[in-house]
C-alpha cells in the first residue's frame, strides 16, 4: 500500500482550510501538541504540518495566481529518513507513511535540512521534529465512520482540491486522477520519488461565441424588431407563435 | 498491517452538532468534546450549507473559544474616568440590567427615538428588529447599510431575489459563470464547493475584479477592471447583446415588465410612469385590436397579444412606449459601445464584445432542459424547464460603491436579457425568495411613548410618500435612512449614527446600544475622528452621545469606548436561531433553517445577548412579552422562540411544528421543538418537489405554496421590473413634478434627477466626481482574506499566524515607475487624511488600483493581543482615508459618502495618491494609545500547547529499525 495525497491546483483557492484543519486535528493527535510561540504577541509562529504558498506566474496582464499547499510528500526514497542518525525517522513498510518516532528523535534537525519540501518542523518546546502523519491516527481508526477515515485536510477542503488514497491500487481515485489529469510530482529531478502528486490547472479551450452581426444602427434594429413582431402576429393562426 | 495503538478513547468523547459562527456563512458543524475541551470541529456532512466541508475559520473555532480577549463579566466605566480611557470596574448582572432598564424605561415613556439600537455581525435581525419595534424606536438597523444593501435592494426591486442569502448560482448546471468583484465574503464554503463543481464540468469561469486573488486565482479568465466601473461594463455587454439581437424575446414578454407602457408626457406628473387602467391594472399594447389591454390578460392564452416594441397613442391620446423600446433605445446608444467604454473600464473593446457573445452562445446555443412538467401562474402547462446556463454572482465589490445599486441592477438586467433567472443553469432564488416587488412592508415612521411600532423599522418604500421624514421633509431617523438623502436605505445607515448623534443632527439621542459592531474601529469610516466624536462633550461637560452600551464576547476597540459592557457568550455556549423570518440558510431547492445549541458551559459571568434582550424586554413590559397581569410571558429565550407566533402557525423556527412536531413550515407551537432540532443535526429542510424548483416567479405550484407558508402575501406572479416606476417617482419628485411629497433642498433634487434612472444606469462614483483625479489618481479598495472574512476575531491564535500584518498591494510595473520598491514604506493620501503603510508589489492588480486586506490592523492592546503585536504596529486601516461625508461643495449641507439611492456606505469609492516615505520613516501611521487591559482578564500565554489528551505515540519497532535501518533506493521493499 502506498498512501498519499493528490492536490488539485486547478481548484485550490488558497483558503488555508486544510492547513488549519491539520493544525486542529494534530495538536491533539499522535505527535501533538503542535506548539505555538507568542500566540498573542509580536511574532506569532508555531508548528504546522501543512502550509499554503501563493505564487504569481507571468507578468501583468497575463499573470496567473497559483496556490500551492505543501506538506510531507511521503517520498519513496525519503532523504529525511536516510539522514536520520537515530532511526526515529522511518517510512512505514505497510502503507508508506513517513513518520518520526517521537521517543527516538533527538531534535538534531538533520532531516529538516535534508527535506527539499520544507515539510519538517521542529517543536522547540519539546525539542523533537514533527511532520505530517497523513493523519495515521484517523485513517486507520476503525472506530471512526468509514467516510471519516481520511486525513483532516482532505475531509475539510471546501473546493475538493485534496484527495487521499492508495497509489498502489491503479483503480483508486488518486491513481485515476493522476492518470486522467496529468498529475505530477513536485521537483522529481531531486530523485526522492515523492508520493504526493499535484494536478495542473486545467487548460480550458476558448469558449465559442455567437456570430457577430454586421453593425446596424439602433433605430434600424428597433424597426426590424417591430417588423418581426408584426410578422409573427400576422402569422398567428398559421401555426406559429 | 502492524497493530496500531488506540490513539484516543472515543468512549470518553461526546459529539454534538451545532451551527458555526466563525463568519456569516452558517455551516453545520460536528463538535467532538473531551470533557470540557474541544477535541475537533468538523463540517457536518448532512448539512445543506457546507455538506461536510469547513473553511479555515471554522477549523479555528477552538482558538476562538480559548481567546484571552473573552470578556468575563459585566463592566461599567469607572466613575470619574473619561470615555475611551478604558478604566472599567465589574458590576453584577442584576445591577447592570437594573440601571439599563431604568434608563430605557425613561426613554421609552418619553421619547422612544432617543434609544438607537444598531447591530453588527449578528444573525438574528428578526429578533433585534422585533425588540426595537416593541420598544417603539425607529432607530434600529443591522449593519447592512455598510455591508451589502445595494445588492439586496438592487435585486429585490428588480427580480425579487438577489445574491447570497437570496439566491445561488446553479452550480450543478451552469456552463458559464461570471463573478463580479470581491465575493469571498458571501458565502464562504458554498461558493468554494460550487467553483469546483463548475470546473469539474468544464464550465467557463470569468472573474471581473481589479485584483487577482482568492477565487479569481482559479478563474479561466481574469478581467482586471478599474474599480467602480462594473455597471458600465455590464451595460456595454447589454449593448453588444442587443446589437447582435441576442435577447430572450419570450422570457422578456412573459415574465418581466418589458411589454408594459411608459407614459410619454414630459413636464407632467405622469411622465415616465407606467400606464394603468382605472382599476390600477398595468397596461400593454394589444396588437389584436391596436388598443390597450391589461398586462395580466396578455399573459393568458387568448386574443391579447402584447407588443414588446413600439410607440403608440391610446384612444385617450396618451403617448406611450413599451419598456423594451425605451430600454433598447438607451442601451443601443453608442455611449455603451465597447470602443466607447474601453478606456473608462480599463478593458479592451474586443474582450468586452467577445465576453458578451460568449454568454449569448451559452444562453441560446447551449440551452439545457430538465424534463419536468410544470404549470405557470396562468395555468399553462410546460413539458420541461428550459435553462439558459449562464450564472452570475456579485457582492461587496459591486455593493460598496456609490453607484452600486444601479450596478447591481445592470448585472440583473444582463441576466434577464439572457433569460437566465431562476431557470436551470442560471442564478436560482433561495426560499423565501423570490418575493413580490417590493415586499409589502413599509418602514415605520410614527412613534409614541410606551407603544410598539405599528410596522417594522425597516421596509420597502414604493415612492416618496413612504419616506421616513417629517412634514418639512427632514429626516426622522437618527441615521437619516429613508430621507431624501437616501430614500431606499432599506438596511439603515449604521455608518452615520455616531456622526449624526454627536452633531445632534437631526436630533440628539440618549442611549446607543451596539451589538457585535466595532464602530470605534474597522466598521467606521474616519476611525480616528469617530473616536474623538465618542469623547466629545457639550458646554455642560456632558457627553454629546450620553450613554453607550455594548454587547460583545470579546475585548474589541468598541468595548473600550463603552459606558456599560454586557459580555456575550461565544457561539459554542448558547442557543440561537437562524430563522426563516430572517435571512435563513435555505438552498435553492430547499427551505431551511437552523439552530445553535450550547456545546460548552461558560466558565465566566456572561449571558447570551438573546437571553438578555428577552429579559430586558420583559422588565420593560413589552406587550408581546407580557401577560395581562404584568408578569413575563416567556421565561427565557428558548420558550420565546418556540411559543411566539408572528402570525398563526408561523414562528421563528419552521421545522417540527404542531403539538407533536408533526408539521412543517406552518403549525401550532411545539414545546419540544428545540429537542427536535437537536435530534436532527440542528437544522431543518423542506425540499421543494421537482415541479417547484425553477421559474418560481411564475410557477403556480411554487407561488401557491409560498403563500401558504407565509413567504408571500399572494400567489400572483412576480413580474421582474426592468423599468422601475418606484425610481421614476423619486425622479419626478426631484424634478418638482411628483404628485406627492417633494424635496426642499437643491442638493436632494439634483441627486434624485441624476441618479434615479428607472432603467439600470451607470455614473462616475460620487467621490471620484468631486476630487481632483490628477491629485488622487489611484483607486483604493480593500477585502478580507478568506481565512478571516466575516470573522469576528483577528485575535485568533492560529489564523493570525497566517497573517498578522496587512500590506498595501499595487501593480509591480506601476509601483516601480513611481520609485516604489517592494516592501517600501509609503504615504497614502486622500482628500480626507493620510496613512503610512508598507507596500508589496504584485502582478495581478489593475495598474490604477491600490488595495489591502482590511480589518487586520488593530488598536494596540485590544483583542487580547500584546501592545507590540504587528496588527497595531505594522498593520493599518484604510478607514482613516475615508470620510463619512462627501468632499464638501459650497452652499451644500454635508452629504453622506454613500449610494444616493440606498445609503450604502461607499467604502470603495476612495481615491488616493501614493508616494515613498522618507528614509527612516517606518511603521504604520496613525498610531493610537494602547487600550488598557480589563479587570480580571486572563493573561495571554507565551507558548500555547493546546491538546485534549496526552499523545499516544506511535513507536517504531526495534526490529524494523534493525532490519531496515534507513530506507534508501537500494533497500526498498
Amino acid at each position: 500500500m502506498k498512501l498519499g495525497l493528490v492536490i488539485d491546483l486547478d481548484t485550490c483557492v488558497g483558503c488555508h482550510a486544510c492547513a488549519v484543519a491539520c493544525k486542529q486535528w494534530n495538536t491533539s493527535g499522535t505527535t501533538g501538541p503542535l506548539s505555538d510561540y507568542e500566540p498573542y504577541g509580536k511574532e506569532p509562529s508555531g508548528v504546522w504540518f501543512n502550509r499554503i504558498r501563493h505564487f504569481e506566474v507571468d507578468e501583468y496582464p497575463n499573470n496567473k495566481t497559483i496556490n500551492t499547499p505543501m506538506s510531507c510528500m511521503h517520498c519513496e526514497d525519503a532523504a529525511c529518513v536516510t539522514v536520520c542518525p537515530t532511526g526515529a525517522s522511518y517510512k512505514r513498510e505497510e502503507d508508506g507513511i513517513v513518520l518520526v518516532d517521537q521517543s527516538k528523535c533527538m531534535g538534531c534537525n538533520l532531516c529538516s535540512w535534508a527535506c527539499p519540501y520544507g515539510a519538517r518542523e521542529l517543536d522547540e518546546e519539546e525539542g523533537v521534529m514533527k511532520k505530517c502523519t497523513l493523519c495515521v491516527d484517523r485513517i486507520h481508526d476503525q472506530s471512526l465512520p468509514e467516510a471519516e477515515r481520511q486525513p483532516a485536510c482532505v475531509m475539510t477542503c471546501p473546493s475538493h482540491a485534496r484527495h487521499f488514497g492508495d497509489f498502489d491500487d491503479p483503480d483508486s481515485r488518486v491513481s485515476t486522477l493522476v492518470r486522467e489529469r496529468g498529475g505530477y510530482s513536485m521537483m522529481p529531478e531531486l530523485g526522492y520519488e515523492p508520493t504526493n502528486k499535484y494536478l495542473p490547472p486545467r487548460q480550458r479551450p476558448a469558449a465559442p461565441t455567437v456570430e457577430r452581426k454586421a453593425a446596424s444602427s439602433g433605430e434600424s434594429l428597433i424597426g426590424k424588431w417591430m417588423k418581426r413582431q408584426k410578422d409573427a402576429f400576422n402569422n398567428l393562426g398559421k401555426g406559429a407563435r | 498491517m502492524s497493530v496500531l495503538p488506540e490513539f484516543e478513547n472515543h468512549d470518553e468523547q461526546t459529539v454534538k452538532m451545532t451551527t458555526c459562527y466563525m463568519c456569516a456563512c452558517r455551516c453545520g458543524i460536528k463538535v467532538t468534546m473531551e470533557g470540557e475541551e474541544i477535541r475537533f470541529i468538523q463540517g457536518n456532512p448532512d448539512h445543506p450549507v457546507n455538506k461536510g466541508v469547513l473553511c479555515a475559520k471554522g477549523n479555528a473555532g477552538i482558538m476562538k473559544q480559548k481567546s484571552p480577549a473573552k470578556l468575563t463579566q459585566p463592566l461599567v466605566r469607572k466613575a470619574g474616568t473619561e470615555r475611551g480611557d478604558g478604566e472599567f470596574e465589574p458590576i453584577s448582572w442584576d445591577k447592570a440590567l437594573g440601571l439599563l432598564t431604568e434608563r430605557l424605561r425613561k426613554i421609552r415613556s418619553t421619547d422612544p427615538k432617543r434609544l438607537a439600537f444598531f447591530t453588527g455581525r449578528d444573525q438574528m435581525q428578526a429578533l433585534t428588529g422585533f425588540w426595537a419595534s416593541q420598544f417603539g424606536t425607529i432607530n434600529w438597523a443591522a449593519h447592512g447599510g455598510f455591508c451589502s444593501v445595494n445588492m439586496a435592494a438592487g435585486g429585490l426591486y428588480m427580480t425579487g431575489q438577489s445574491f447570497w442569502e437570496f439566491g445561488d448560482p446553479d452550480w450543478d448546471h451552469a456552463k458559464y459563470f461570471m463573478l463580479w468583484g470581491v465575493a469571498e465574503d458571501h458565502a464562504s464554503n458554498p461558493i468554494k464547493i460550487g467553483l469546483e463543481k463548475l470546473k469539474r464540468r468544464g464550465a467557463k469561469f470569468v472573474a471581473i475584479n481589479p485584483v487577482r486573488t482568492g477565487y479569481q486565482a482559479i478563474a479561466d479568465e481574469w478581467v482586471g477592471i478599474r474599480p467602480g466601473t462594473d455597471g458600465l461594463l455590464a451595460l456595454s455587454f447589454a449593448h453588444v447583446l442587443l446589437k447582435n439581437e441576442q435577447f430572450d424575446w419570450d422570457f422578456l414578454s412573459r415574465y418581466t415588465n418589458a411589454t408594459q407602457l411608459i407614459i410619454d408626457a414630459p413636464g407632467t406628473s405622469q411622465h415616465g410612469l407606467l400606464l394603468r387602467d382605472e382599476e390600477g391594472e398595468l397596461q400593454v399594447w394589444n396588437q389584436t385590436d391596436d388598443s390597450v389591454a391589461s398586462w395580466t390578460s396578455s399573459s393568458h392564452d387568448n386574443d391579447v397579444h402584447a407588443a414588446l416594441f413600439g410607440e403608440y397613442t391610446t384612444a385617450e391620446g396618451v403617448r406611450v412606449k413599451t419598456v423594451m423600446t425605451q430600454l433598447a433605445e438607451k442601451y443601443l446608444s453608442e455611449d455603451y459601445a465597447p470602443e466607447k467604454v474601453a478606456a473608462t473600464v480599463g478593458i479592451d473593446s474586443e474582450t468586452i464584445e467577445r465576453l458578451a457573445l460568449e454568454m449569448a452562445h451559452v444562453a441560446f446555443q447551449e440551452t439545457i432542459t430538465i424534463d419536468t412538467p410544470w404549470t405557470d401562474w396562468t395555468g399553462r402547462r410546460h413539458e420541461k424547464f428550459i435553462g439558459r446556463p449562464v450564472a452570475m454572482h456579485a457582492m461587496r465589490g459591486i455593493s460598496a460603491h456609490s453607484n452600486g445599486f444601479q450596478t447591481c441592477r445592470a448585472i440583473h438586467l444582463l441576466q434577464v436579457l439572457l433569460g437566465a433567472v431562476d431557470c436551470p443553469g442560471s442564478h436560482l432564488a433561495k426560499p423565501p425568495f423570490p418575493k413580490h416587488i417590493a415586499p409589502p412592508i413599509k418602514p415605520a415612521r410614527a412613534m409614541a411613548p410606551d407603544t410598539p411600532l405599528s410596522s417594522p423599522p425597516l421596509g420597502f418604500p414604493m415612492g416618496p410618500e413612504d419616506l421616513v421624514v417629517d412634514a418639512n421633509g427632514e429626516p426622522l431617523r437618527i441615521d437619516k435612512a429613508y430621507s431624501w438623502e437616501a430614500p431606499i436605505a432599506n438596511h439603515g445607515m449604521m455608518h452615520m449614527v455616531i456622526n449624526n448623534a454627536v452633531k445632534g443632527d437631526p436630533y440628539p439621542i440618549d442611549t446607543l446600544i451596539l451589538f457585535m459592531a466595532n464602530m470605534s474601529w474597522n466598521s467606521s469610516m474616519n476611525t480616528a475622528e469617530v473616536q474623538d466624536m465618542l469623547r466629545e462633550k457639550d458646554e455642560y461637560g456632558d457627553y454629546k452621545l450620553p450613554f453607550i452600551v455594548t454587547s460583545d464576547a470579546f475585548h474589541s476597540e468598541m468595548v473600550n469606548f463603552s459606558d456599560l459592557v454586557l459580555p456575550d457568550t461565544t457561539y459554542l455556549e448558547r442557543f440561537d436561531t437562524i430563522s426563516m423570518l430572517d435571512r435563513p440558510i435555505s438552498e435553492p431547492h430547499a427551505a431551511c433553517d437552523s439552530i445553535r445549541q450550547p456545546i460548552i458551559e461558560p466558565d465566566r459571568d456572561v449571558r447570551p445577548w438573546q437571553e438578555v434582550l428577552i429579559d430586558i424586554g420583559s422588565r420593560l413590559e413589552f406587550p408581546a412579552l407580557t401577560n395581562p397581569d404584568g408578569t413575563a410571558k416567556y421565561k427565557d429565550y428558548k420558550t420565546f422562540i418556540t411559543q411566539w407566533e408572528k402570525s398563526p402557525g408561523i414562528g421563528f423556527l419552521a421545522g417540527w411544528r404542531g403539538e407533536n412536531g408533526e408539521k412543517s413550515m406552518v403549525g401550532e407551537p411545539n414545546p419540544d421543538q428545540w429537542q427536535a432540532y437537536q435530534d436532527n443535526g440542528c437544522f431543518f429542510e423542506h425540499h421543494l418537489p421537482p415541479e417547484q424548483r425553477y421559474y418560481r416567479f411564475a410557477n403556480k405550484d411554487y407561488l401557491e405554496w409560498s403563500k401558504s407558508v407565509g413567504f408571500n402575501g399572494h400567489s400572483g406572479p412576480i413580474v421582474m421590473e426592468l423599468y422601475s416606476e418606484v425610481l421614476q417617482k423619486f425622479r419626478l419628485a426631484g424634478q418638482g413634478l411628483y404628485d406627492g411629497p417633494q424635496p426642499v433642498h437643491e442638493e436632494d433634487k439634483a441627486r434624485l434627477v441624476q441618479y434615479f434612472d428607472p432603467l439600470p444606469d451607470w455614473y462616475v462614483p460620487l467621490e471620484e466626481q468631486r476630487v481632483d483625479n490628477d491629485q488622487y489618481p489611484f483607486h483604493a479598495v480593500n477585502q478580507r482574506p478568506m481565512f478571516m472574512y466575516h470573522s469576528w476575531d483577528s485575535q485568533n491564535a492560529w489564523l493570525r499566524q497566517i497573517m498578522a500584518q496587512n500590506y498595501l498591494y499595487m501593480n509591480r510595473q506601476r509601483g516601480l515607475s513611481l520609485g516604489i520598491e517592494d516592501l517600501a514604506w509609503v504615504w497614502v493620501e486622500s482628500h480626507h487624511g493620510k496613512i503610512r503603510c508598507q507596500v508589496k508589489l504584485m502582478e495581478g492588480c489593475n495598474p490604477d488600483t491600490l488595495w489591502t486586506w482590511n480589518a487586520i490592523g488593530k488598536q494596540s492592546g485590544a483583542w487580547g493581543l500584546s501592545d507590540d503585536a504587528p496588527e497595531s504596529q505594522k498593520g493599518f486601516l484604510m478607514n482613516h482615508l475615508i470620510s463619512e461625508l462627501l468632499p464638501a461643495r459650497d452652499g451644500e449641507r454635508g452629504l453622506t459618502n454613500s449610494d444616493p439611492v440606498t445609503g450604502q456606505a461607499a467604502w470603495y469609492d476612495l481615491k488616493v495618491n501614493i508616494y515613498p516615505a522618507a528614509p527612516g520613516e517606518t511603521g504604520s501611521y496613525p498610531t493610537f494609545d494602547s487600550v488598557k487591559r480589563l479587570p480580571d482578564m486572563v493573561t495571554a500565554p507565551e507558548v500555547l500547547r493546546y491538546h485534549t489528551h496526552e499523545p499516544v505515540v506511535l513507536e517504531r519497532s526495534l526490529q524494523d529499525a534493525l532490519n531496515r535501518g534507513h530506507l534508501s533506493s537500494g533497500d526498498k521493499r
